[in-house]
């Protein structure tokens, strides 16, 4: 098997050579390619534009998300209060959901980043390349025929449609990032933003809530069931609450 | 002197003394590809890469030079790497 390397060479350079197309007046070829050059760099500025809008999107999920944590978090304490232990799990299992969610979410805002920062970074070379080539191209149209100018200067002409493929695939991969992206987050945003997922009063074993069971299952919701029940539990004055009081005394005999 | 493209990551000049080395970790990575070892890929990729950016020097941004190696972005999947041997193109038209 061949190198990856120069397997990839191959691929990309067939890609770059058809980057720049050509004038039919090789006079023209030139400002021709200035031109896709120029149109280019617009492209990349537009792309870094379209993943500073996506990082955001998800900040404000995020931001979202957050609420409605403490939301079900209250919900949760509230329905254990009431002695609701049912809700109280339909709330926490919600919660739990939503952490994953967050989570993702961090992952997500961090590679979109570090996309931005990449395409920041080739907007830089392109952008060098572009006005080192306007330049060139001035040189050698004032000094050459334009069909010897052309030769003088094919080396750059090459070397910046290497560099507008390597851009172009980079704001296809960033494109598509950001696509998953949406796509991914899309089923829970929805049950946020439309307020279904902190609304606990829809029928019990709803479909929702059977979705999310099946998904926070083995989890944490049992501990955490477990320490909301002892901690609302103790602060209610139930009849029961002498032998609450027990542990307190047990805790101070060692003194 | 090689000129090495990574893609999204602009062009390295590397003494061609390092063109070895550089042939023996991607011979690694694509027996890696081969095998289908995803782990094996993530790490024979991250040490081709890694050579490239520290014994290469970053050609000026304002320098035009076409590339005598190109190497894919660095987060390439095992899949994307397959399929550029596959010939289904991992590189988009």
């Amino acid at each position: 098997m061949a190198g990856l390397m120069s397997r990839f060479t191959t691929l990309f350079k067939v890609k770059a050579n058809t980057m720049l197309d050509k004038a039919e007046d090789p006079g023209e070829t030139l400002d021709y390619s200035y031109t896709q050059q120029l149109e280019m760099l617009q492209k990349v500025k537009r792309g870094v534009a379209d993943v500073v809008t996506a990082k955001k999107r998800l900040q404000l999920q995020t931001a979202k998300l957050e609420e409605s944590i403490v939301k079900l978090d209250g919900q949760a304490r509230q329905a254990m209060a009431g002695n609701r232990e049912d809700l109280a799990r339909t709330a926490l299992e919600r919660k739990s959901l939503i952490q994953g969610q967050l989570q993702g979410l961090d992952t997500q805002i961090s590679q979109l980043e570090q996309q931005q920062q990449n395409l920041v970074d080739q907007e830089r070379r392109l952008s060098a390349k572009v006005e080192s080539f306007r330049t060139q191209k001035e040189v050698v149209k004032a000094q050459y025929s334009a069909a010897e100018a052309q030769v003088r200067i094919g080396e750059a002409t090459t070397g910046l449609g290497e560099e507008m493929s390597d851009v172009g695939l980079a704001l296809q991969r960033a494109q598509d990032k950001t696509e998953q992206m949406q796509a991914r987050a899309a089923a829970v945003n929805e049950l946020v933003d439309t307020g279904a997922i902190d609304d606990l009063t829809a029928p019990a074993g709803s479909d929702l809530d059977a979705q999310i069971a099946a998904l926070t299952a083995g989890n944490q919701v049992d501990a955490e069931l477990a320490k909301l029940k002892a901690e609302v539990g103790s602060g209610t004055p139930a009849p029961e609450l002498g032998q609450g009081a027990a542990p307190a005394e047990a805790q101070e005999e060692p003194k | 002197m090689s000129v090495v493209r990574i893609l999204g990551s602009g062009q390295f000049r590397l003494d061609d003394s390092e063109v070895g080395r550089l042939n023996e970790l991607d011979n690694a990575v694509a027996a890696a590809v081969a095998a289908g070892d995803g782990p094996e890929f993530t790490r024979t990729f991250a040490a081709l890469v890694a050579h490239v950016r520290e014994q290469g020097t970053a050609v000026p941004d304002g320098e035009i030079v076409t590339s005598d190696h190109v190497l894919p972005a660095v987060d390439t999947t095992l899949d994307e790497a397959r399929e550029a041997f596959s010939g289904e193109g991992a590189i988009p038209g």
